[in-house]
């Protein structure tokens, strides 16, 4: 392959691409995401491949990176027909083939099927997808991620090429800043504006930098766009160095993601046989470089100026913010950092235009921002949305409700140091101002869905021991106040508790909030004061009551068997390590409170769901 | 403790080969260490002194580096490493309640290696797979919607494979 020596040479490759895969086989797309990987779709994989050998039938098989719909894993879609099919097993890859490949039937069984049992063969009239909007999401389903060439068939590196023939750095950063983005790593700064401020920044060398270092517990937006999409990245990265002025960049991922990092240095290299990353790109005097670092495992890296003290090589502690980044940034020089989803963004806009990407969303926050709507909801996932859409469209029409017909009890936004929001608030506008408002943030776009089971204290408890121990420790408040925050909340979940304490805490947690030097701490409290506001009610059955509402905190419940579920069949007693539960076969047993540990073996266990605890 | 026999000579061979491609720049610290870490499967003493040496940076600064990153371990870690995701997707849905029973069922510790040098425990946060969670990670294998029960079931296989391939040996 030689380098594209003009853009017109792009264009030209394109209409060759699109000509050669226009309708000519049909394409198995076999989602690769890490949830069906986690399914075993590498077995599908292998049984499709075999199938198609053996009976001589040609099609486009194409592993994908996540598809979104995590919860039916593993997934394969049947284009141009638009087939969904879930829960995919090994052994049904030969009914497929006979009948949606060979054929053009449908294999109703395992297709998706609404509440009332009604199948929905169409992957864009289900539901779960049907109430999305995807822009940046778009074009993953539809490329293999390790191809170059099936992302420039969809368009790809159009707005590159359009950026470096037909606009002036200064033209780009400007239609950016009308475009109204802000910043997807959670932030909300104007990116527009960022940009601005880097580029009239005094420097002999300028930075670009990808942040991939997605901390979050329960958030994998950025993994899943580095798997599924890495060109989409790069080629926003790409435009905003041309707009900026830079011609190094680099990239800061995680390392527990070994896959992003595989597929974003195939991005690279493919991208440089291209000419499309290098010296004189496209033939223009626009030159760019990426490196790939990974990250060490600490979640303060996630911090723009800690993430810069690991790139140089030393602990990622980040500094007070007084002075810019882009001004002194990595090695002390103009540095511009944006997160992933915010880079792949940015094509999206210059494809589309200005006009109609400001059309999504409302009136501060434009585009669409994706999630990972995770926890005790029916359909887990990575969603996409436009800014400004209800929580309970996400939990409700994309999540489909709450598992196992538990009742809602709380919404996380924002990671750990976002908030818990009740059922009250489920028709708050999801946008960066509004959660902010509510005691709650944006983050990078994590939804954690909690039911009735779940234990607000403890649940806080768990963020604040995430926290302190990823604290850098650097200053006080954040490194004392977090782990004395933690502590009162040990007590009250062991039923020791005090009306008084809640005070207390409430006190560290706005000094933490208010003293701490970065926004790690400045966050840290966040889960506690919103859970303080809407459900402080659990924290007085806790102190008073010494209850536990959702059946979580050790010290303050026991489990029992319901005697008209029990059928007797001995399975709690025989993994029950105490030898706490005592019973006749077929006959009602009984959990020994004294000798039971409650650990929840038997519960886990029971066929009939006859063991509760409270 | 489990330990483990290091030669320095060896190590230092080992090394000069592995990392032959760094241009020995401080930016390079935290990947070069991350590579020795894949090979021996956690960074012995005589490895950070090679680094220091080379790549000049004090000792003092290596272990802060060690130290603050999770990624890294300065104890020999055992033959089979689970981690267990406790990130909040997994800890709603009670990947607490595995962790206590590795421990209590099966004496395996998290962040400690077992005597025998069989496992090491690790907890992680957030590995991207909440939708099959909890997960537990054996040898970079993922493994969803763990259960007490399940867990048990493959710690004794492991255990179990483990004595046949020694008895084979012996």
């Amino acid at each position: 392959m030689n380098k594209f020596a003009s853009a017109e040479e792009l264009t030209r490759y394109q209409g060759e691409l699109k000509r050669k895969t226009n309708g000519a086989l049909k394409t198995i797309s076999l989602c690769g995401g890490t949830g069906c990987k986690a399914c075993g779709c590498n077995e599908i994989h292998t049984k499709l491949v075999e199938e198609l050998n053996l009976r001589e039938i040609r099609a486009d098989i194409k592993v994908t990176g996540c598809q979104g719909f995590c919860e039916m894993a593993p997934l394969i879609v049947i284009r141009p027909d638009d087939t969904l099919y879930i829960q995919v097993k090994p052994r049904d890859i030969p009914e497929i083939v006979e009948k949606s490949i060979a054929g053009n039937e449908i294999v109703d069984r395992l297709v998706y099927h609404d509440s009332d049992g009604k199948p929905i063969p169409k992957e864009s009239d289900v539901p779960f997808y049907k109430a999305q909007l995807r822009l940046v999401s778009k074009k993953t389903p539809y490329i293999d991620p390790m191809e170059i060439d099936d992302y420039i068939a969809l368009g790809g590196y159009s707005a590159l090429a359009k950026v470096l023939t037909s606009m002036s750095p200064e033209e780009v950063i400007s239609e950016v800043k009308k475009s109204g983005l802000r910043g997807r790593g959670g932030g909300g700064f104007p990116t527009g504006r960022k940009w601005e401020s880097c580029r009239k920044a005094e420097g002999e060398r300028k930075f670009v930098i990808c942040n991939a270092d997605e901390g979050d517990p329960g958030a994998f937006m950025d993994c899943a766009l580095l798997e599924g999409n890495p060109h989409q990245v790069l080629e926003g990265m790409l435009i905003g160095a041309y707009a900026i002025g830079s011609s190094e960049g680099f990239i800061y991922v995680r390392h527990e993601y070994p896959r992003a990092v595989q597929t974003f240095s195939n991005a690279l290299f493919q991208a440089g046989e291209y000419g499309l990353l290098g010296k004189n790109i496209l033939g223009t005097d626009f030159s760019f470089e990426v490196a790939i670092n990974r990250g060490g495992g600490a979640f303060v890296c996630g911090e723009s100026t800690a993430l810069m003290a690991s790139l140089e090589g030393r602990v990622g502690e980040p500094r007070a913010k007084y002075i810019h980044t882009v001004e002194h940034g990595l090695f002390n020089l103009p540095s511009n950092l944006n997160n992933v989803e915010t880079w792949a963004t940015v094509p999206a806009i210059i494809d589309m235009g200005v006009e109609e990407f400001t059309k999504i969303g409302n009136e501060k926050n434009k585009g669409t921002k994706m999630f990972s709507l995770v926890g005790k909801i029916k359909n887990t996932g990575l969603i996409e949305v436009p800014l400004g859409a209800t929580l309970r469209q996400v939990v409700f029409d994309i999540g489909g409700g709450i598992a196992k017909e538990k009742a809602f009890k709380a919404i996380q936004t924002g990671g750990p140091s976002g908030g818990l929001l009740p059922e009250g608030m489920l028709d708050l506008p999801v946008d960066f101002d509004k959660l902010w408002e509510a005691g709650s943030m944006m983050g990078s776009g994590g939804m954690i869905v909690m039911d009735e089971d779940n234990c607000v204290v403890n649940i806080s408890r768990y963020f604040l021991n995430f926290l302190k121990d990823e604290s850098c420790g650097k200053c006080l408040p954040c490194r004392e106040g977090i782990r004395y925050m933690m502590e009162i909340l040990e007590k009250i979940e062991k039923g020791e508790g005090t009306m008084e304490d809640l005070e207390t805490l409430e006190e560290i947690a706005h000094t933490v909030a208010d003293t701490s030097i970065c926004g790690l701490g400045k966050s840290a409290p966040n889960p506690v004061l919103s859970s303080l506001t809407y459900f402080k009610d659990e924290y007085i059955a806790h102190i008073k009551d010494k209850k536990c509402p959702g059946g979580i905190c050790k010290a303050l419940i026991n489990y029992y068997i319901l005697e008209d579920k029990c059928n007797g069949c001995g399975v709690c007693a025989k993994v029950c390590t105490m030898n706490a539960i005592t019973g006749k076969k077929d006959q009602v047993h009984r959990i020994d409170l004294d000798l039971c540990e409650k650990c929840g073996a038997c519960l886990e266990s029971c066929p009939t769901e006859a063991i509760v605890r409270r | 403790m489990l330990q483990v026999e290091m030669n320095k000579k060896k190590v230092d061979a080992e090394l000069d080969e592995m990392l032959a491609g760094y241009e020995r720049d401080r930016t390079e610290v935290i990947m070069v260490l991350q590579d020795i870490q894949d090979k021996y499967n956690w960074l012995p003493q005589e490895a950070l002194t090679y680094v220091a040496k080379n790549w000049q940076i004090p000792m003092t600064d290596m272990y802060h580096i060690v130290t603050f990153y999770k990624a890294f371990s300065l104890k020999p870690r055992g033959k089979h490493i689970l981690q267990l995701c406790l990130g909040t997707a997994c800890h709603v849905r009670e990947a607490p309640f595995i962790l206590d029973a590795l421990e209590r069922d099966h004496g395996i510790k998290n962040r400690e290696t077992t005597d025998d040098g069989l496992f090491t425990l690790e907890t992680v946060n957030c590995v991207g797979a909440c939708a099959q969670g909890p997960i537990l990670i054996i040898d970079g294998q993922m493994r969803g919607n763990m259960t007490q029960t399940k867990v048990g079931g493959i710690i004794r296989k492991l255990r179990k494979a483990h004595k046949e391939e020694v008895a084979e040996n012996e």
